[in-house]
């Protein structure tokens, strides 16, 4: 039996959220009418030109420097040609030799197993309009006509190509993750895969273990999850293998994922390579990438998700807190917020991560909406801290805040969680349990622990639960030693 | 009395600041040359009376103020490659039929911010594809000083209106020759700026890398002051030249004495017509008695450029042209599917020589000949670059026939692509360099047929240029008319 290895290489399209397009004036799209963010230049009309957008060029280079890739002094724009309806020009503005980023690599992680995946390069292109084929099938074969929007036609789209480094369907997943995790940091794009401003293109083969030959590929489109990404690949290494265990062979294709069923299916199948017919656009020069510039980019580089992971770790969130924490953003400030002004950070991270976000789900409300502040989570650890709060009660109380009711020790004033943690008014309550029960006093001193849980109970329920646990039981074991 | 047809623009710009006449005068004394003499000619495509007359009715509103600017109510007219807001735009392509555009190109702009007044729209060669003005899908241009001849092209309509005077002045496009060789062809003034000088914002692409903007005009004076309209950085062209811009008409009068001029050995010899070397010869003589220095240079790279040029300019139309595909504007013929709608409206839409254009760059680009093609074409670019650098470094500026014949007849070379493609010999290489050269004219052959001079410089040197242009002018002292603007004219 032949032991297979899936080899996977990723492309990713993400949408810039600049201002204008990426070679004209117009509004990058904000779910317009069809046809309003348009002009001369990105329909393509006769005798216009394009002229780079600098914020896009800034944007890509975020990204480039984030994925620690060379950034290329003088960079060329070349013209993709290729026919279709949504491309005004019927050529891409694109990049080929000397694109702006070359050389770059991005660790992710699946499950405390680093691997680090190779960027080949990332380089800067234009968006084409949206067709919506009308007719039963909804594609463009069998479609009576066809409706053409060109406001997505020239929104800036860097295209991020990995090396063939990928192992998995886990690891793709967590580089698509980490990816998008990248880009919403540097606040370049949203990159939203539901929405299109984030998209993968999977490149997928199989060949034995051992083996240093690639096999034949296909390449999986409309991946719209991670998860989905995650099945089609997953789908598609027990294709292949299925196809060459049986005699087959795989061909060199298309292969578009079907969510519903569960699979991939036949596309285009690729000749060869297609022929773009790629030259230098005569209408833009060189792009001059100065040393000055490329020092500002990477000054401006903030905080990357994997250092503010491992700095957080180091606070002492355990690693999960720190990621949960990290890919909600205002959750990480409010994190951040807190530690500093002297909360603990661990337990600040788990009920961020736990209570708060059960609450946001629960109420369907945003952090924003609840008015949780930095100084009630410090508040409500210092609370804890000093034993006034069970852990429970905490809990309860920071609901409570959540909701609006005030500060925590107002909270937990008014729904009468306060602890019990005076030690005379415990002494007190504990002699009075004692009183009441000298058998079990006397189990104790003949060595059967198994009375004092039931002795702890009785304080607490007297004490309506405010008391602190672990004094009591202290109490306890002290006044029953003989 | 002199017809206001006949006016240079400094003495029309005159006339109307002196208040001898106005500019609806003007344009209405142009505009009755249109009407005499289109029918011979075939100038336009379309006339835009009510905008012209607009446009002249400010202008004498201004003029009545004492507005001083240079164009103000001068009657010119646009190649129709060059996109005008309204008024339709065609490239004399049926594909573009009826098409108007809903803006104004950076020259229109600032021509209508100069207070020029747009006659119209002029034919040229399919998308600037020729050298005769006979590739128009609305019928060839043809020569006012002889109508059995061609203008020359592509843009012979600008040159053609210019010579019998339905225009004052005209701008053109030239990507390997398509303004000088056609003034050389009318006995007007062409002149091709350094590429960027003049934005190409609204210029419907031939090949990106080597079409610039440029006027025609019946003197070297009227030249520059049209060319002074039109220059400058525009932020809608990437290419567009953003820095010191050459003083174009400060040396005019200077003369060439002290000035080093070069004659290009590889274009004045074989496969020059020997009348019109004759005459370029005399002119060398002539600046030279003038007190320039003249020497020959020889560019070895130039034996190349015909095909270097035959090779990029494709290579860009094609993907230029793709746009035209019936989606969106112009013409469309429909088909079963979205991929044989687009092959028909290109099939009908397309002349032959545009078809054969966008064929030939395709193949040049395509994969496992791009490099023998196209990446040797940009070889040959660049060795053209060094030999102009270095003959520079000699000479101020370069000296050569414009084109190797005067006017050639109708239907001559349109059954031999190759024999029209050699019409841009001498023109060819400063496209391809990206220098400037202008085309003066400085007499007429044995037939009374114009014979051009052209004068090339370095990058940014439009001042050296027309100084010696202007000179070259004055030596030639060449003041004949075509007779088609100066007799009374029966119907064709």
């Amino acid at each position: 039996m032949t032991e297979w290895e899936a080899v996977i290489g990723i492309e990713t399209h993400v949408e810039l959220q600049t201002k204008s397009k990426m070679f004209c004036g117009c509004l990058v799209d904000s779910g317009d009418e069809p046809n309003t963010a348009v002009c001369p230049v990105c329909l393509a009309l006769p005798g216009a030109l394009p002229v780079p957008n600098k914020e896009a060029i800034e944007g890509i280079l975020s990204i480039g420097d984030a994925l620690e890739c060379t950034l290329i002094e003088d960079s060329l724009f070349y013209r993709k040609n290729y026919f279709y309806p949504d491309l005004p020009k019927n050529y891409q503005i694109s990049q080929y030799t000397f694109p702006l980023c070359l050389d770059g690599r991005l660790a992710v992680d699946v499950d405390g197993e680093p691997t680090m995946v190779g960027i080949t390069r990332v380089h800067m292109e234009e968006d084409t309009g949206k067709s919506t084929h009308i007719g039963e099938s909804g594609r463009i074969h069998g479609a009576d006509h066809t409706l053409l929007d060109f406001n997505r036609a020239g929104v800036p789209l860097v295209e991020v190509v990995s090396e063939p480094d990928i192992r998995s369907p886990e690891q793709a997943r967590a580089y698509g993750a980490e990816l998008q995790r990248v880009v919403r940091a540097l606040g370049v794009s949203d990159a939203r895969l539901e929405e299109g401003s984030m998209r993968f293109d999977v490149n997928v083969s199989v060949r034995p273990v051992g083996s240093d030959v690639l096999g034949t590929r296909t390449e999986v489109k409309n991946v719209n999850s991670l998860r989905s990404m995650q099945r089609a690949i997953a789908y598609e290494i027990t294709r292949q293998i299925e196809v060459l265990e049986n005699g087959g062979s795989i061909h060199l294709e298309t292969r578009h994922w079907d969510e519903s069923k569960g699979a991939t299916r036949s596309g285009r199948t690729k000749e060869g390579s297609e022929d773009y017919r790629y030259f230098q656009d005569p209408d833009l020069l060189p792009l001059h990438i100065d040393e000055a510039w490329r020092k500002r980019v990477h000054e401006r580089r903030p905080e990357l998700p994997a250092a503010k992971r491992a700095r957080y770790a180091a606070l002492g969130a355990d690693p999960r807190t720190a990621e949960l924490l990290v890919d909600a953003g205002d959750l990480a400030a409010l994190f951040e917020a807190a530690v500093s002004a002297g909360a603990e950070p661990r337990t600040v991270g788990i009920w961020l991560t736990g209570e708060v976000v059960a609450y946001l789900r629960r109420e369907n409300v945003t952090l924003d909406e609840t008015g949780l502040s930095a100084d009630s989570l410090v508040e409500l650890a210092q609370m804890t801290g000093a034993g006034d709060l069970s852990a429970t009660a905490a809990k309860e109380v920071l609901n409570g805040v959540l909701a609006g009711e005030g500060t925590p020790s107002q909270v937990a004033e008014s729904r009468d969680l306060l602890q019990i943690s005076d030690a005379s008014t415990i002494e007190t309550e504990v002699m009075a349990v004692l009183d009441q029960h000298p058998d079990a006093i006397e189990k104790i001193r003949d060595g059967d622990a198994k009375p004092i849980g039931f002795l702890v109970g009785q304080v607490m329920r007297a004490t309506g639960g405010k008391a602190d646990p672990r004094m009591v039981q202290d109490l306890i074991r002290r006044k029953t030693q003989a | 009395m002199t017809d206001l047809a006949d006016l240079t623009i400094a003495q029309a710009g005159s006339g109307l600041r002196s208040g001898e006449f106005t500019a609806v005068d003007l344009l209405a004394a142009v505009e009755r040359r249109a009407a005499v003499t289109e029918a011979h000619l075939h100038a336009y495509l379309t006339l835009d009376r009510s905008g012209a007359r607009t446009a002249a009715e400010a202008a004498d509103a201004a003029l009545a103020t004492g507005d001083p600017r240079p164009l103000l109510g001068i009657p010119i007219a646009l190649k129709d490659n060059m996109v005008t807001r309204g008024v339709e735009t065609t490239a004399s392509s049926q594909i573009l039929a009826g098409w108007k555009p809903p803006y104004d190109g950076t020259a229109a702009i600032r021509l209508k911010e100069a207070g020029a007044v747009i006659v119209g729209k002029t034919n040229l060669d399919e998308f600037a594809m020729g050298s005769s003005t006979e590739n128009s899908a609305y019928g060839p241009t043809r020569n006012p000083w002889n109508t059995n001849t061609v203008p020359g092209g592509s843009s012979g309509g600008s040159a053609a209106a210019v010579a019998v005077g339905s225009a004052l002045g005209a701008f053109g496009s030239d990507t390997g020759g398509s303004i000088r060789q056609p003034a050389s062809l009318t006995g007007t003034v062409g002149a091709k700026p350094t590429y960027g000088l003049v934005s190409r914002y609204g210029l419907i692409a031939f090949a990106s890398s080597l079409d610039q903007i440029g006027p025609i005009a019946r003197t070297v004076p009227d030249a520059a002051a049209l060319l002074e309209a039109v220059v400058g950085w525009d932020p809608m062209d990437a290419t567009s030249y953003n820095g010191d811009l050459p003083a174009i008409a400060k040396s005019l009068d200077t003369g060439v004495a002290g000035l080093r001029i070069g004659v290009v050995t590889e274009l004045s010899g074989e496969g020059i017509d020997p009348e019109v070397l004759e005459a370029t010869m005399r002119i060398v003589d002539q600046l030279s008695n003038a007190g320039a220095d003249v020497v020959e240079i020889s560019l070895p790279a130039i034996e190349y450029a015909l095909s270097a040029y035959y090779l990029i300019a494709p290579a860009e139309c094609s993907a230029n042209l793709a746009r035209f595909d019936g989606v969106r504007y112009g013409l469309r013929v429909d088909g079963a599917t979205t991929e044989e709608m687009m092959a028909k409206t290109r099939a009908e839409g397309f002349g032959p020589e545009v078809t054969r254009r966008i064929l030939l760059g395709t193949y040049a680009l395509s994969a496992g000949y791009y490099d023998a093609f196209y990446g040797q074409a940009q070889r040959v670019r660049t060795l053209l670059r060094n030999d102009f650098a270095s003959a520079y470094g000699r000479v101020d500026v370069l000296v050569s026939p414009t084109s190797p014949t005067t006017a050639f007849e109708v239907g001559a070379k349109t059954a031999d692509p190759l024999t029209m493609y050699f019409a841009d010999i001498c023109t060819i290489a400063t496209n391809l360099a990206g220098d400037p050269a202008i085309s003066v004219p400085i007499g007429l052959d044995d037939a009374g047929l114009p014979i051009g001079f052209q004068i090339m410089a370095p990058a940014l040197g439009e001042e050296v240029m027309f100084r010696v242009a202007a000179e070259v002018e004055r030596l030639a002292a060449f003041t004949e008319r075509p007779r088609l603007a100066t007799s009374k004219v029966v119907a064709p």
